[in-house]
């Protein structure tokens, strides 16, 4: 049988293999007819593979979260949420494809938002989403320069990026030290798991350790991350006063324990966001006492919504929680924090488009909106969970403020006087300037803010 | 066609392709639904999650194939040749933007032969499934060099590197078709590129080196030469998969997209697809791209609502793993040699 | 110099580790002929398993008989279902089959465990002792003689014993083997069986270091430089190529590291592994010749 035959006949085969495909429903007929009644909300998971024990617990508080509006507050003005799950195990092309498939809304719902889930996922869908006006939202992670909205229109790094990270556990420490200017001569060292998302904080901290004249060491471990002797045996040679820890997975309690056996005091340790959950510590067993960490996701079940979707959703067994014990975690609660800026940018645009499902270019002006002041976090029973936030076109990010935990072994204790504020003034010009700098590279015309400014009013 | 005209005009070609005519008549058929047929219905799910991938998956599939299922030289090192690709191929667009697209894809993927060829130098003294130390030692370092050096990423905060703008001759190729287009001519002329190799000189030395290493060099088979210049055109074919995966399909990569597990998908392709089959990587890339979102299909339709996002995924995980089993044990030699006997029961 | 030491002790102790996964690599290459690239699923599933029961407060001894029962009829079941379809087939098949089989194993051990995160405490402390100028963990000695313990008992066993015979009996040639009566299921079964036991080891070690998690199974990727460095067929060289390559990670990571930007352990060991390679084909102690296509 010949070459050319056998390409046919692989032909035949892909085609029937995808033959089982339905078409997506692409187009939906928004002004015909009465308006869907329910809200589509996508939900990208990663409830299996390397990073599944970090990804389960986020679902049970966004899920809770949604159910809570449905059942008490009647969904939002109204409009009552539908959602549904698409599996990503973390890898960037499952990600790409359930973006592909769930971009189309479902039941005459159009997507008002997507919420990726995984640095990779975030960076590949980029220029999706801006084609697609589909907005991506990434509370803690995500690319930096999306900061700045007027090149990056459909990317939405709220509350907390990777820089103001950096910069708010440089300020925490200066508070415990007695002030920026004691910073001086310190050593901090950040220990980073060895990919973009962990170099992504190189940069500001060069930048920070020029202004305050901190020394700046900077230790790769390469992923996994789950032999640290050799890095922390570094730490011990150069005796550094602080580190900065920004692991992801495995990387995190190996490195409490590691710091541990070589000596090295554990409550010198600032993790970062993704090292700062009850996942990334239990591990690690009784030596992590004293761990901190930086986040913008507070641990704890003693904030208002909380109380309230303990009342309404878990005591009642209706939980997306398998482990109750998860309730009020670092992760569960990312999960209704995001899920409350999700919800409140929505329900801003409902104030300009209407009370029924939003398209994501409506959904994007709500977003660029959006205000959630400490009276409005009162009123949701967010005050001390979410940080106050104001986003407009020039700012995606709004906040840039985490709070400090520390571990006491069995959980977590908000250590901070409040939120810990990053140094966004230092930080956001050198943003701006990577953010045309991409615009430059790839030809985009940034909006103007003028005309941003217009259509608010 | 008649059979009247194929008789006629089939003994004038070559032996290897008896009855060229009705295969021409099917190749120019797949071809027109290819070009004409999927553009005119496809929506931008199956372009951006089922047709671009699976194809880009076939080519990189079939640059292994070449190294590895026609000159018999295992290499662990696909993904970090399509890394290679894709990260060449961004630094020509970026650095010698006079250069039109294909020239900078073709540069890249050249690029990558070059560091295939590398790659493949301990293949002289290695042989066999051993030679998989040397490929998985370019893939991790070939990984940790992207992701070290800033040059590559042309200084990005984060070492990632996105598709500069997609043009040719005027016409912008970033929509979703402009992207397919792309994608299925450079898979098509690869593939003439590369349907011809394996019926040359250097294709019959690979398979002489594969099937016997000391009787090809009795017989006065260049054994080395057939060996590198194997890694070689793998290498480079992977290249222009990498280039096409990360501006193509992703649109934005770091070296991370390229890690072991794509190396691992490139594989299974092959010998699942079949060995030394031009069309087995095709067969192959459907069947480890598409299975997947199939069973996420069926599951959805089956069990959605009965079992949790988590049940359902790790359900799926374990009968990917049986269905790869289960073929590799009843296929010895690929999906591609299944089609064969479905087409030709007699044989 | 005490910080060379202490590196060096670090890293030679890590080591230890690897090698403790390798060995499971190398007793099911002795007996079928496979890289079995489902050993790192192999302990995350063991681990797994013992934790999931000690949580439910099953007391260490059963939960450690219980699941190494489990192991063998997982290892008894791989032999059967997968392996012996595929005898005879290409090394690398093989070696993409146990790669299908590991998404079988993670698959099934999270369906039915869970994916949460488990802290597995073996009552081993995990702190500084200091033995002379340089300072080591004493969780980090006490699997180094756990490693040392199980390495002799492997030796006395396959030295020692029948089956041990039998099975270097096999290795060098499977058709004189049978031919002289040895039963090669029972011998197979055996040995996948020891090998479900050794990944019980490394995954109470491991999982006692990092805590049961996915990520256990990444610790194969270790375990085939130091394998090519000691050789496919020698328990011995596992042990001296998980030491080789735990040190030699260690020392390139502190001194090469920060010359070339950090990370060099990800491909260190396999460059060292190729440069073995080069000069020694069959590893330090492998007993078959390399030119085996």
């Amino acid at each position: 049988m010949s070459r050319l035959s056998r390409v046919l006949g692989a032909a035949a085969l892909a085609a029937s293999l995808t033959a089982p495909f339905s078409l997506p429903s692409a187009a939906f007929a928004q002004e015909a007819g009465a308006p869907a009644a329910k809200q589509y909300i996508p939900l990208a998971t990663y409830r299996v593979g390397a990073y599944a024990s970090s990804g389960t617990p986020v679902w049970g508080g966004t899920i809770d979260y949604l159910r809570y509006l449905n059942e008490v507050e009647g969904g939002i003005n109204g409009v009552k949420l539908t959602w549904e799950e698409c599996e990503t195990e973390w890898a960037v092309e499952k990600g790409v494809e359930c973006y592909e498939r769930l971009k189309g809304g479902r039941d005459g719902s159009p997507v008002p938002l997507f919420l990726p889930h995984g640095d990779p996922i975030t960076k590949a869908l980029t220029e999706k989403s801006a084609a697609d006006k589909i907005p991506l939202l990434t509370t803690g992670y995500g690319r930096t320069e999306a900061i700045d909205g007027r090149v990056f229109p459909y990317s939405f790094t709220v509350l907390f990026s990777f820089w103001s990270e950096a910069s708010s556990a440089i300020n925490y420490i200066a508070e415990q030290v007695g002030g920026k200017d004691k910073l001086k001569g310190l050593k901090i060292a950040t220990v980073y798991h060895d990919s973009p998302y962990g170099k992504e904080t190189q940069v500001p901290l060069d930048l920070l350790a020029k202004t305050y004249g901190f020394e700046n060491i900077q230790i790769a471990v390469p992923h996994p991350g789950n032999d640290q002797s050799a890095q922390w045996a570094r730490i011990r040679q150069i005796k550094p006063d602080w580190v900065f820890l920004r692991g992801w997975g495995v990387m995190t309690p190996v490195a409490i324990k590691t710091a541990a056996k070589t000596g090295f005091p554990v409550d010198h340790i600032i993790g970062g966001i993704w090292s700062g959950s009850e996942e990334d510590v239990r591990p690690a067993g009784s030596v992590g006492k004293g761990y901190l960490a930086i986040t913008p996701f507070p641990a704890g079940a003693e904030f208002g919504i909380l109380k309230k979707i303990k009342a309404a959703i878990v005591d009642q067994g209706k939980s997306d929680l398998k482990d109750l014990k998860s309730f009020g975690s670092v992760y569960y609660n990312s999960g209704v924090i995001e899920t409350i800026i999700a919800v409140e940018a929505i329900r801003t645009a409902q104030a300009r488009f209407g009370k029924r499902p939003l398209t994501g270019e409506e959904t994007q002006w709500g977003l660029e909106h959006l205000v959630l002041d400490e009276a409005r976090l009162k009123e949701l029973g967010a005050d001390g969970l979410v940080q106050p936030l104001r986003l407009s076109i020039k700012d995606h990010e709004g906040g840039g403020a985490g709070k400090v935990l520390q571990w006491d072994g069995a959980k977590w204790n908000i250590v901070s006087k409040g939120w810990v504020k990053s140094d966004r003034e230092l930080l956001l010009p050198v943003i701006y300037e990577r953010a045309a700098a991409y615009a430059r590279e790839k030809g985009i015309t940034p909006r103007s803010e003028d005309t941003a400014e217009a259509s608010a009013k | 066609m008649p059979p009247a005209l194929a008789a006629a005009l089939a003994p004038v070609r070559r032996p290897v392709l008896p009855a060229l005519p009705v295969r021409a008549a099917g190749l120019a058929l797949l071809l027109a639904v290819a070009f004409v047929a999927i553009p005119l219905t496809a929506t931008d799910y199956w372009y951006n999650a089922i047709l671009i991938p699976f194809l880009i998956m076939a080519l990189a599939g079939l640059g292994l194939n070449l190294t590895m299922g026609y000159a018999g030289q295992a290499s662990l090192g696909t993904g970090a040749f399509m890394a290679v690709g894709a990260y060449a191929t961004y630094n020509l667009l970026l650095r010698l933007p006079e250069l039109p697209l294909p020239v900078s894809l073709a540069g890249g993927g050249l690029i990558a032969g070059a560091v295939g060829l590398v790659v493949g130098l301990p293949s002289l003294r290695i042989k066999g499934f051993y030679l998989i130390a040397p490929t998985l030692a370019a893939q991790f370092l070939i990984e940790w060099v992207f992701n070290q050096v800033g040059w590559f990423s042309n200084y990005a905060s984060s070492s990632a590197i996105s598709a500069p703008r997609l043009v040719f001759l005027g016409y912008d190729l970033s929509s979703p078709a402009g992207r397919y287009a792309l994608t299925l001519t450079s898979v098509s002329v690869v593939m003439v590129l590369a349907w011809r190799l394996v019926g040359s000189q250097t294709g019959r030395n690979w398979r002489a080196v594969r099937d016997g290493e000391t009787a090809a060099a009795v017989i006065g088979v260049p054994v080395a030469r057939a060996k590198l210049s194997a890694f070689f055109v793998g290498a480079a074919v992977s290249g222009v998969a990498g280039a096409l995966w990360a501006f193509a399909y992703l649109g934005t990569v770091d070296a991370r997209s390229f890690d072991l597990d794509r190396s691992f998908q490139a594989m299974f392709i092959i010998i699942i697809g079949g060995l030394s089959s031009l069309s087995g990587s095709f067969i192959g890339a459907a069947f480890i791209v598409l299975t997947p979102i199939l069973l996420t299909h069926l599951s959805n339709a089956l069990l959605g609502g009965s079992l949790d996002g988590g049940q359902i995924s790790n359900l799926q995980r374990i009968l990917f793993g049986a269905l790869i089993i289960g073929f590799l044990i009843k296929e010895p030699n690929g999906l591609a040699a299944l089609l064969g006997r479905l087409r030709h029961p007699a044989r | 110099m005490s910080f060379f030491l202490e590196t060096l002790a670090g890293g030679l102790l890590a080591g230890v580790m690897y090698a403790l996964v390798a060995i499971g690599f190398v007793l099911i290459y002795k007996a079928s002929g496979v890289f079995n690239f489902a050993q790192g699923a192999m302990v995350l599933c063991a681990a797994l398993t013992f934790v999931t029961l000690t949580e439910r407060d099953v007391p260490f001894w059963l939960a450690g008989l219980i699941t190494l029962a489990i192991m063998v009829t997982l290892a008894v079941a791989v032999e059967r279902v997968v392996l012996r379809p595929l005898v005879n087939r290409s090394q690398i098949t093989l070696f993409m089959a146990t790669l299908g089989l590991s998404y079988i194993i993670e698959g099934g051990s999270q369906f039915v465990m869970g994916a949460s995160v488990h802290e597995l405490d073996l009552g081993i402390s995990d702190l500084p002792v200091a033995i002379g100028p340089i300072q080591l963990s004493s969780f980090d000695l006490v699997a180094a003689a756990s490693a040392g313990a199980l390495v002799i008992a492997l030796w006395l066993f396959f030295e020692r014993t029948r089956i041990g015979v039998s099975l270097r009996a096999v290795a060098d040639d499977p058709q004189a083997a049978l031919s002289i009566g040895i039963r090669l299921p029972v011998l197979w079964a055996t040995v996948w069986a020891v090998a479900g036991f050794v990944a019980l080891v490394a995954g109470l070690l491991w999982g006692a270091r990092q805590g049961v998690q996915f990520s256990l199974t990444f610790v194969v990727l270790k375990a085939l430089p130091v394998l090519i460095i000691g050789g496919f067929t020698s328990i011995t060289g596992a042990v001296v190529g998980g030491l080789i390559v735990g040190a030699a990670d260690a020392l390139a990571e502190i001194y090469l590291g920060p010359l070339l930007g950090g990370s060099v352990s990800t491909w260190f060991a396999y460059g060292l592994a190729v440069a073995f390679l080069l000069v020694r084909p069959a590893g330090l102690f492998g007993e078959r010749a390399i030119e085996r296509v």
